[in-house]
Parts: structure tokens; C-alpha cells; sequence
């Protein structure tokens, strides 16, 4: 990508402030070359965290322990969710902001500039620290993404790292949702309404005030995790009148917006592709707000249903199981809405619309099992299984990594004025479709057969499903690549893409601007009739 | 909000910065801070020169960040557009401040109304911690020591009196600032900060109290843990808004702001009545209730 976008810097030459080179990228204010940054940073993240997915998949390609010693597996599987959650999948939707919120609703940029590059260039770092905890004695912290207590206490200083990292991120986080909640509410042109903005940015919207209210309060149990390790503090420990289960509040009501704070953007890239590819405005758009605010309200109140058998009172285990549900409600909305967007349009599949129906499916999958896992008496079976593992992987990636291809595919042209090769995409699209369902939807199976999560070994009946679900992985692993060389390939020699490559998408950013992008536009504020 | 965005955008030009090497700077200094804090944390005590260096990257980094907007916001660079950015910008770093802070108030709420209860009670008191009370200052079962809890009448209630009082000081002074009468706006800053650096002082004695007189340390139990935990960030918090009203003195000394453009200044004061909330609560409900 970016020597496409050094091309355009000949051509409109007031880019890099005299900066040139490698200190282009890190001193930038342009909102375009930082969301190249957080999408390039995103995809070595993802590539990062699937290599261990493909060391986890393998050691479980059959029982005994083959490949790494069960600390090692653990440690895996911790960073591999770490860096999936924060390395790869919200800096995608981060990246995805950058370049489009601004081109939107025809502003100049985002509203803080310098704050918006800080935002990105603390990842790296942060991305670094928790890469080190592996080096350090003990390892990395092998205790789940979720980072529980009494566990973290004990364990070495590669924790201490992944707590530091954690608040990096944070930082990074807050910073870049103070952006794009100031540049959606003060930079949109005269008459772009926010009832008129692409869905896209009210689900950024959304999403970046609940990242504001669940950021800081990760930052506060990681820091009384540090303070717990290091300074005798006594909030997880029961002899100092403290309470493991404490964590595990604080940890999901952070955690639980969390997973909304990656679905949401999500929601908003499909909630662009689908009308596109329908040739028909969406279906519902004021409903489409209202539900994304219903369920950024919603998501708050209902953390607990990831702890029914840590022990709770019945009615507390009856009053999240109910909050839970009623998410069903607005989501039900939006999977509605989608569907009567694409009823009697004119529909073509060119491969951002394969991965839209691919998500339309998986992820309203996904919610189905979510909703199973809500049920008290479900859950107390199935916590802890495979059958949680496939439920949220159906979420996180048939839902946010698929709208994630969805949306690259479709704005790529925008991005680089070149088209992708359409076969292999397609290629693509149904590839991670098949090698997805096979990783995941066997694990189902595993779950409720009751085979335990974030186990290296396991008794001789699961072998079957698992070695399905590791070949699954592999091939899921090396149709990535394909991806790499499809994107690689569109920019350096993709075909000229036309001004509206999609006639079906209308928000201004096809429409006022040329394609591809010039390095900056809407410098003076559109008016939008 | 549709219309306060529309009636800004009658100015034309947004101001959008230059790239700068700052932001870059800053992502190393947290790193090495982070890194050798690490190494300390575990006994490494060459993990210093890693913190403090990082420390002062981050020191100086700030200098020249907040220089270069200064030297900008005196410049003219910023109309009523970006002075609207930067008041949205601060509401919700405010708001993720409120937001952490919540954090640990429900800590503190856990504590008290969930976990020493349930360990006094039924099983956890006769299998595991036989005799264990339920009674809110603890330091959990399984600790043995006496110690005092902290009174909330005396050095607290001072506190309570001085910092309300920075804040009607600081509106004082903010009126200064709007009706151009710079005296009163430099000597009531003045006293505003006089008044945060008194507080700071007095809980710098507060805790001296608790540690040498009355064996309330960080370490005891949950009380200390959230006694400590609670204060200690808001003390750090006033410390960085002392920092911040010092800036502002200093700019307002050299003549910066005018009655209609000083968002720096309002800034700050949203900053420090937050902290000034922030401080009622913990009065509330770490020293009084």
C-alpha cells in the first residue's frame, strides 16, 4: 500500500511536512496514511496471532503432547487472544475509522491530528512489550486472555509487561475514541445531519463512547493486579478481605462492552456493503441507530453471565440471563434490517458481498449459540468447553474478522484506485468459509461432548473432531496468504478502478470524491444537499 | 449538536496540524518507563535508568508538544471550530478519568457490601476463618496486627474545606480572566494552586500519620488497599492539576489568554472541579461513612 500512496504524495506534494522516508509514517497527521498504519499493523498482528493458533491446533492434532509443554500452550493460548482482541481485530476497525469517518461526513481530517498518529504509535509498542513477556523468565503470562486473578498474581514478570501493554493500549484506545467521538460530533460538513451519516460512523460513534467507559476500568483491575503482585495490596485476596471474584466483575464489565466494541464496527462495515450490493438505500436506518444504542446501553448490564458458576445469587444469575436475551432484541433488529435491505434489491455477489452474507450467516449463528450459553442451566454444562471456544470464534471471526475482508475488498479501490482480482477473492471468500466451519462448527460437538478449553492433551474419544478442526486451521492459516497476495497484487499491478466501482454505494465519499482518494479532501467543507 | 457543528463551520479552514516527531517520542519514553519499571518491580534495580530516562524523554517530549500548540493557539491558528474540538476532547477525558476512578469506588463497594460480609458469614466462618467479623474498617481474616482506621474530622475535613475552597478561587480567578482585570486573575490562580499544593501537603502528612502512628499501610488488607489505592490516585490527579493551574499562572504572567480565548485555562478548571468531586466522594465514602 504504501507505494501507492507515495505516488499520490508526487502528485499532490504537500505531504510528510519534510519528512520523508521511514519518518513519513511515524510523524504523520494524515488521517489516510494512519489508517494504512493501523490496517498493515493489524495484519502482522493477525499473522502473529495465528502462528500460535497454528501451534495450538497442532499440538491438538492429537492426544499426548507432541509439539510444546503444556506452560507453553498456555502461554499461546493467552497471547493469542491478547493479540487477536488488541493487535488485530480492533486496530482493523480502527484503521477502517481513520480512512472513512473523515471522508464520510466530509471533514478535512480527524479532529486531533497529532493525538490520532500517539493513538497508533503506541501500539507497536505495546505489541513489543507483550511479544517480550515470552523472553522473560517464566515466560509469558500463561493464565487465559482474561487475565484472572489469583492466577496473574503468581505469575512472572512477563505479567508485569502484559499489565504495562495492557495500559498502553488503553491509553492508545481512550485517545483514539476521544478522535473520532470529537470528529463525528464537530467536523461533519453543513448538512450532513447525524441522522444522515453513514451507519458506519454511528456504530463508531457508539462504539467509541463505550471503549471510553470500559477502557479505564481495564486499566484499574490490571493496575490492582500490579499493585497485588508487587506492593501488598489485598484486592483478590481473600485474607486481606479481598475477592478473586472481584476481578472477574471488573474484568467483564470491561470484557462484556468489549465484545460489542468489536461487533459494532463490524455491524457498521456490513451496514454499508449490503445496501451497495442491493442497489437499495438500507432498510430501517433510524431503527439500525436505535438498536446500536440499545445494545451499547444493554452490553453494560449483563457482564455477569460470564461468571454463572463462579457462585452468585439465583436472582443475579436470573437477572443477567434476562438482560442477556433481551440483546437478542436489538441485534434480531439489525439481522432483520440486513435481510429486508437485500429483499427484491438487485443484487450482485462480487466478493465484499460473499463476505457480508458469509458474516449475515455466521455471526446470527454465533448469536444463536450466545444465546444458548446465556441460559443458566445451559451454561453451567457448557462453561468452560469448546462449545464456548466456537461460539465466540463464530462472533470474532465469521462476525468481525469477515465484515473486516468485507470492508477492506470494498474500500480498497477507494484506497489505492485499483481493483482486486475478483477470482481470487472470491477464492478467498469461499475457502475461509468452508476451512472456517470446519475449525469451528465441529467444535460444537466437542464442547458438548465436554472437552475442556485451553488443554494441551485430551482422552482418545475428541480425536476425530480435532484433527478436522486443526486441518481446518491450517488451511484457514494458509488462505490468509492468499489474502496478502490479493491486496499485494491489487496495489502494485490491480486493474484502474473506476470512480464508483460499486454504482450501488452513494455515501459522499464515492460520490464527491475522485478515486482514488487524493492525499487530502473536503479541505474546505462540503455542503451536502 | 447538528447545530452547533453547522454554525462552526462557518469558518472555513480547520486547522490541521503539521507532522511532528512528538507522539513517537512519547511511545518510547512509556516504553522505557514500562520496561524498566518492570525490572524494577521485580528486584532488578538497574530498571531505574530505564524509568527515569523514559521519564524525562516523556518530560521533555511534553514540553515540546504543548509548546508547539501554545506557540499555535497564540498564534491564531485556532478559531471557534478547534476551540469546540478541544472542549469535546476534554469532556470525554474527563469522562474516562470518571470512568476509572468507578473502578476502584467498586472496589471499594465490593469489599464492603459483598466479600468481607460473605467471609463472615455461614461457611467461610466456620470452616475457614472461625470468629472472622463482620465490620467495615477491615483488614480481611487473615490479618493479625492491630491498626487505626482513618478519622474522617480531622485532616480530611481540612482538606474538604480547602479544596472546595480552590475551586471558588479558581472561578474567582476564571472571572478575572473573562473581565480583563489580570490582577485578580493572577493572585486568585495564585492562591488556587497555594490551596492544592496545601492539600497535597497535609495528605503527605496524613499518610506519614497512618504508616508511623497508626499501622495503616498499603498493605493492610483491603481498607489499606483501597484507602490507599483510592487517595493515592487522587492525590496523583490533584498533583497533575497543580501542575497544570502552575502552567497556567506562568502563561497567564506572560500575558497569554484573552477574555474570549483561553479553552486551556477552562480546561484546567473542568479538570481541577473534577478532582474536586472526585474528592467529596472519597470523603464520603472512604473517611466519613
Amino acid at each position: 500500500m504504501s507505494a501507492v500512496i507515495d505516488s499520490h504524495g508526487q502528485a499532490h506534494d504537500h505531504h510528510g511536512g519534510g519528512y520523508g522516508g521511514i519518518m513519513r509514517w511515524i510523524t504523520t497527521t494524515n488521517h489516510k496514511d494512519i489508517g494504512t498504519l493501523y490496517l498493515w499493523f493489524s495484519f502482522i498482528m493477525f499473522m502473529t496471532g495465528g502462528a500460535m493458533a497454528m501451534v495450538i491446533r497442532a499440538e491438538l492434532f492429537e492426544p499426548g503432547l507432541q509439539f510444546v509443554n503444556p506452560d507453553f500452550f498456555n502461554q499461546l493460548t493467552t497471547m493469542h487472544g491478547l493479540i487477536m482482541v488488541f493487535g488485530a481485530i480492533m486496530p482493523a476497525f480502527v484503521g477502517f475509522a481513520n480512512w472513512q469517518i473523515p471522508m464520510m461526513i466530509g471533514a478535512p481530517d480527524m479532529a486531533f491530528a497529532r493525538m490520532n498518529n500517539w493513538s497508533f504509535w503506541l501500539l507497536p509498542f505495546a505489541a513489543s512489550m507483550l511479544m517480550l513477556s515470552f523472553f522473560m523468565p517464566g515466560g509469558a503470562p500463561g493464565v487465559g486472555w482474561t487475565l484472572y486473578a489469583p492466577l496473574t498474581v503468581q505469575m512472572g514478570m512477563g505479567m508485569d509487561l502484559t499489565i504495562f501493554a495492557i495500559h498502553l493500549l488503553g491509553m492508545s484506545s481512550i485517545m483514539g475514541s476521544i478522535n473520532i467521538i470529537t470528529t463525528i460530533l464537530n467536523m461533519r460538513a453543513p448538512g450532513m445531519t447525524l441522522m444522515r451519516m453513514p451507519l458506519f460512523c454511528w456504530t463508531w460513534l457508539i462504539t467509541a463512547y463505550m471503549l471510553l467507559a470500559a477502557m479505564p476500568v481495564f486499566a484499574g483491575a490490571v493496575t490492582m493486579t500490579l499493585t497485588d503482585r508487587h506492593f501488598g495490596t489485598s484486592f483478590f485476596n481473600a485474607a486481606g478481605g479481598g475477592d478473586p471474584v472481584l476481578y472477574q466483575h471488573i474484568f467483564w464489565f470491561f470484557g462484556h462492552p468489549e465484545v460489542y466494541i468489536i461487533a459494532l464496527p463490524a455491524f457498521g462495515v456490513i451496514s454499508q456493503v449490503i445496501p451497495a450490493f442491493s442497489r437499495k438505500p438500507l432498510f430501517g436506518y433510524a431503527s439500525m441507530v436505535y438498536a446500536t444504542s440499545a445494545i451499547a446501553i444493554l452490553s453494560f448490564m449483563v457482564w455477569a453471565h460470564h461468571m454463572y458458576t463462579v457462585g452468585m445469587p439465583v436472582t443475579g444469575q436470573l437477572f443477567f440471563m434476562y438482560a442477556t436475551m433481551l440483546i437478542a432484541a436489538p441485534t434480531g433488529v439489525k439481522v432483520f434490517n440486513w435481510v429486508a435491505t437485500m429483499w427484491r434489491g438487485s443484487l450482485s455477489f462480487e466478493t465484499p458481498m460473499l463476505f457480508a452474507c458469509g458474516f449475515l450467516f455466521l455471526f446470527t449463528l454465533g448469536g444463536f449459540t450466545g444465546l444458548v450459553l446465556a441460559l443458566v442451566p445451559v451454561d453451567i454444562q457448557l462453561q468452560d468447553t469448546y462449545y464456548v471456544v466456537a461460539h465466540f470464534h463464530y462472533v470474532m471471526v465469521a462476525g468481525a474478522l469477515f465484515s473486516a475482508f468485507a470492508g477492506i475488498y470494498f474500500w480498497l479501490p477507494k484506497w489505492t484506485g485499483r481493483m482486486y482480482d475478483e477470482t481470487l477473492g472470491k477464492w478467498h471468500f469461499w475457502l475461509s468459509m468452508i476451512f472456517f466451519n470446519m475449525i469451528f462448527f465441529v467444535q460444537h460437538f466437542l464442547g458438548l461432548a465436554g472437552m475442556p478449553r485451553r488443554i494441551p492433551d485430551y482422552p482418545l474419544m475428541f480425536e476425530t473432531w480435532n484433527k478436522i478442526s486443526s486441518i481446518g486451521a491450517f488451511g484457514f492459516g494458509l488462505t490468509q496468504l492468499l489474502f496478502l497476495y490479493i491486496v499485494l497484487k491489487a496495489i502494485r499491478s490491480g486493474e484502474k478502478a473506476p470512480q464508483r466501482p460499486w454504482e450501488g454505494a452513494d455515501s459522499i465519499d464515492w460520490t464527491m470524491i475522485p478515486t482514488p482518494a487524493p492525499y487530502h479532501t473536503f479541505e474546505t467543507p462540503p455542503v451536502i444537499k | 449538536m447538528a447545530q452547533t457543528a453547522t454554525s462552526a463551520t462557518r469558518q472555513q479552514h480547520y486547522h490541521v496540524p503539521q507532522p511532528m516527531p512528538w507522539p513517537i517520542m512519547g511511545s518510547t519514553a512509556l516504553f522505557l518507563m514500562a520496561l524498566g519499571a518492570t525490572f524494577v518491580f521485580n528486584g532488578s534495580m538497574g530498571g531505574w535508568v530505564s524509568t527515569s530516562l523514559g521519564f524525562m524523554i516523556l518530560l521533555y517530549m511534553m514540553y515540546r508538544w504543548f509548546g508547539d500548540v501554545i506557540r499555535e493557539s497564540e498564534g491564531g491558528k485556532y478559531g471557534r471550530w478547534e476551540d469546540l474540538s478541544f472542549r469535546w476532547g476534554m469532556s470525554w477525558f474527563i469522562f474516562s478519568e470518571v470512568m476509572f476512578f468507578a473502578g476502584f469506588f467498586g472496589a471499594l463497594f465490593w469489599a464492603r457490601a459483598m466479600s468481607v460480609p460473605d467471609l463472615s458469614s455461614l461457611l467461610s466462618n466456620e470452616l475457614l476463618w472461625p470468629g472472622f467479623k463482620n465490620l467495615w474498617p477491615s483488614a480481611g481474616p487473615g490479618f493479625a496486627e492491630k491498626f487505626t482506621p482513618m478519622g474522617a474530622w480531622g485532616i480530611p475535613a481540612i482538606n474538604t474545606l480547602l479544596l472546595l475552597s480552590s475551586g471558588v478561587t479558581l472561578t474567582i480567578a476564571h472571572w478575572g480572566l473573562v473581565n480583563n482585570k489580570r490582577g485578580q486573575l493572577n493572585l486568585f490562580l495564585f492562591l488556587t494552586i497555594a490551596l492544592g499544593v496545601t492539600f497535597l501537603g497535609l495528605q503527605i502528612f496524613e499518610y506519614g500519620h497512618a504508616y508511623s502512628e497508626l499501622n495503616l499501610k498499603l498493605s493492610t488488607g483491603v481498607y489499606g488497599s483501597t484507602f490507599f489505592m483510592l487517595t493515592g490516585f487522587h492525590g496523583f490527579h490533584v498533583t497533575i492539576g497543580a501542575i497544570m493551574l502552575t502552567v497556567m499562572l506562568f502563561r497567564c504572567l506572560s500575558g497569554h489568554f484573552k477574555p474570549d480565548h483561553h479553552f486551556a485555562f477552562e480546561a484546567v478548571a473542568w479538570y481541577w472541579h473534577f478532582v474536586d468531586v472526585v474528592w467529596l466522594l472519597l470523603f464520603i465514602l472512604v473517611y466519613w461513612l
